[in-house]
């Protein structure tokens, strides 16, 4: 006999921001249908209000700490907080892209629903509890990017960046399979609460469930590290966001990334973080390396950055180094105690990563001509006569990149830092400093080249009511997490990760 | 004994390829054989065969294919589910009937679109 | 008895050929075949698992994965399609309009 839940038990409430931005994503398709071609604004404001309404829903819900769908959900502010960073993102999407898409004639309606489809797969995926989940919220997540990314099919640079994207993304989801295959066949569960329950008693015996749980998790790991580009899996980044339509690469620069980390910490943290232990050890097993690879994706994204001349690859690889500070959180996570605050930082640096790096890429859009062009550096030359204001907060994105205090990255950085030393990673915790310093030569020269070079300035024709909306909202983002970062970590104050903490 | 009982299934699969291999090749081994360069041409009804053997088909054919893939695979979600029917009862038909629903969706979206067109 | 390292070697092999096929391959139908060969080679390392556990678990998995492999074949076909309209070559060397 089969124990049936009921309704009830699925506890729906909880999980509702993300399987109302599903649902609702149904429902976008179907009314664009019927919106004429010249009127397809009122499908982004469809859009816009449903994102509203999961976002409202996320902060009633935010930590509820219940389990929901038969255990496969997980409702903490782990999740809400995942929640809140990937709805920020579609919000100020939504907005980068309603005028890009009108001057570039890309499909308007099927753009916004492959939007909240891969937002809806972030969502899953920082609630998931079970591989199973975990592996479909990742596709979720992935599929539509790769359609939008070869959406502007007149272009053959986006439909090459389309078909490389699809390639690595569909190789690195076979590894995560295959490195999720064999954490079920050590364990026997598919579960995440369950397969943290049975690691330790794995690890302690030095048997093949040993051998594949090991493997396992090397696999899941490069599977996760090929979606959010470190090194050595970075190699797809750089021309997929080249030539992808320059909302999108905003998108998935910020949105691919969260949920790829949020997979990451779940999985290390909670799942195998005995994995981590020899028991009475304090250290990860795992530690070292990821360390080595938090050094490496640092070092490279920070140093190839500086020779870039296009603004679009500059940024690709700046958040290839980006992510390597991201993963210098992961890292700290192995040490056992730290483990809270580790999490804690790497959320938030990703909150201020997705303000910061949707505001530069709005800035970069408001540059852009319709037929790609205009993202150069030196196209950014005599900006601040141009377009004052643009330029005002351009400069203060590359600062908040860089991480100059009173900006959103610096919080990021003193909170990340502060975790990583605390873990006892005293060198990479230095390579990181070091590298923030060599950034800053990258960012720096943008801002040289708005204030201080000669020019006739760029008009920045792009630079329209929606897209000045959206612009305006990452500003006050990143300010205000600068300002007053208690308002952001005040949110995961309370943070309970169910099962560990 | 085991292996004892798949004799009948081994004697079938020789059977079936000697006969197939004796079948198709008696004819080349005992007839006439004399071949014109008209005789090794392919058949196109009489007509002068013009280009290359491989066409390229109209890519609508590619993307009914697709199509049909795509609703053709959903459909291995209902076999696990018609197993136990009976016991999951109306959660298990509220269940899959919001599957079908979405499914359904997904057809009024390429309808409407015209992907079923043929023209 | 058969144990079930056997099919997990299997699947191994199964794994390793599929991912020298995604590096060593030019044509991006056949890489794309070796992606496939990947996901079915998990398939089988999930169902044969889920033999050795007497779970469900593993079969629920693959049915999940056998959805989304479909999934990407219709994104990636028509990615290849409309590369092949524009530049009458599916040769994954020829994408170098980006580089640096």
């Amino acid at each position: 006999m089969i124990d049936v839940p009921s309704i009830a038990d699925l506890n729906l409430t909880v999980t509702f921001p993300a399987v109302f931005l599903a649902l609702f994503t149904m429902v976008v398709l179907i009314v664009d249908l019927f919106i004429p071609k010249d009127r397809k604004i009122r499908t982004a404001h469809l859009t816009l209000g449903g994102l509203v309404v999961a976002f409202v829903w996320n902060v009633l819900v935010f930590d509820s700490n219940q389990t929901a769908l038969g255990g496969m959900y997980i409702a903490d502010s782990f999740s809400g907080f995942i929640n809140f960073i990937a709805l920020t993102a579609a919000i100020i999407t939504c907005f980068l892209s309603v005028d890009y898409l009108k001057r570039t004639g890309i499909e308007q309606g099927e753009f916004y629903s492959l939007l909240l489809f891969s937002t809806a797969g972030v969502m899953f995926m920082g609630a998931a509890s079970d591989l199973i989940v975990v592996f479909i919220a990742l596709e979720i997540l992935s599929i539509p990017l790769y359609v939008m990314a070869a959406m502007r099919y007149r272009d053959a640079k986006s439909e090459e960046s389309g078909l490389k994207y699809f390639i690595l993304g569909a190789f690195a989801s076979a590894f995560f399979l295959y490195g999720a295959a064999l954490v079920y066949g050590a364990t026997g569960t598919t579960s995440l609460p369950e397969i943290f329950a049975s690691v330790e008693g794995i690890v302690a015996t030095d048997s093949g469930a040993r051998l594949y749980l090991v493997l396992g998790a090397a696999l899941i790991f490069v599977g996760l590290g090929f979606k959010v580009a470190v090194v050595p899996f970075h190699m797809w980044t750089p021309d997929v966001y080249e030539g992808a339509p320059t909302p999108v690469t905003a998108f998935m620069s910020v949105a691919a990334k969260a949920g790829g980390f949020a997979a990451l910490l779940r999985l290390m943290v909670i799942a195998l973080p005995e994995l981590t232990a020899n028991i009475g050890d304090t250290i990860a097993i795992w530690q070292t390396t990821i360390a080595i690879v938090a050094a490496a994706t640092m070092i490279l994204g920070n140093f190839v950055a500086i020779v870039q001349t296009n603004v679009k690859r500059m940024l690709a690889y700046s958040s290839i180094a980006h992510a390597g500070y991201i993963l210098m959180g992961v890292a700290a996570v192995g040490t056992i105690g730290v483990a809270e605050e580790a999490t804690r930082a790497a959320l938030i640096y990703m909150l201020a990563y997705t303000f910061t790096n949707l505001g530069a890429f709005a800035v970069v859009m408001a540059l852009e001509k319709d037929d790609g062009s205009g993202t150069q550096i030196a196209d950014f030359k005599g900006l601040s006569r141009s377009r004052p204001l643009l330029a005002v907060m351009m400069a203060f994105f590359m600062l908040s990149l860089t991480g100059v205090p009173t900006t959103a990255g610096f919080i990021g950085k003193f909170l990340l830092f502060g975790a990583a030393l605390e873990a006892g990673l005293v060198l990479l915790t230095i390579i990181g400093v070091l590298t923030s310093v060599v950034s800053a030569y990258y960012y720096v020269r943008i801002i040289v080249n708005m204030y201080l070079e000669d020019g006739e300035g760029d008009p920045a024709e792009g630079a329209t009511q929606y897209l000045n909306y959206a612009t305006y909202a990452a500003f006050a983002g990143t300010l205000i997490i600068g300002l007053f970062p208690f308002l952001a970590v005040n949110l995961l104050d309370t943070m309970m990760i169910a099962g560990l903490f | 004994m085991a292996l004892q009982q798949f004799a009948p299934i081994a004697a079938l699969i020789i059977l079936a390829v000697v006969l197939t291999f004796i079948i198709s090749n008696i004819s080349t081994i005992f007839g006439p054989s004399n071949n014109t360069s008209r005789k090794t041409a392919p058949y196109e009804s009489g007509m002068q065969p013009i280009g290359v053997g491989m066409r390229r088909m109209p890519v609508k054919f590619y993307l009914i294919g697709v199509l049909f893939i795509l609703f053709d695979i959903e459909v291995i979600f209902f076999l696990p589910w018609a197993v136990v029917f009976r016991d999951l009862g109306f959660y298990g038909l509220a269940v899959m009937g919001l599957f079908f629903f979405i499914l359904t969706i997904g057809l009024i979206y390429e309808w409407k679109k015209g992907a079923l067109e043929w023209e | 008895m058969v144990e079930v390292e056997a099919f997990i070697v299997l699947s191994a092999a199964l794994f390793i050929l599929g991912a020298m096929g995604v590096v060593l391959r030019r044509n991006a139908i056949l890489v794309f075949m070796s992606v496939e060969l990947m996901l079915n080679a998990a398939n089988l390392a999930l169902v044969a698992f889920a033999w050795h556990w007497g779970g469900m678990d593993g079969h629920i998995f693959v049915f999940f994965v056998i959805t989304v492999a479909a999934a990407e074949v219709a994104v990636g076909l028509a990615l290849i399609v409309a590369i092949f309209r524009s530049r009458q070559s599916i040769n994954i060397d020829e994408l170098h309009l980006m580089e640096g």
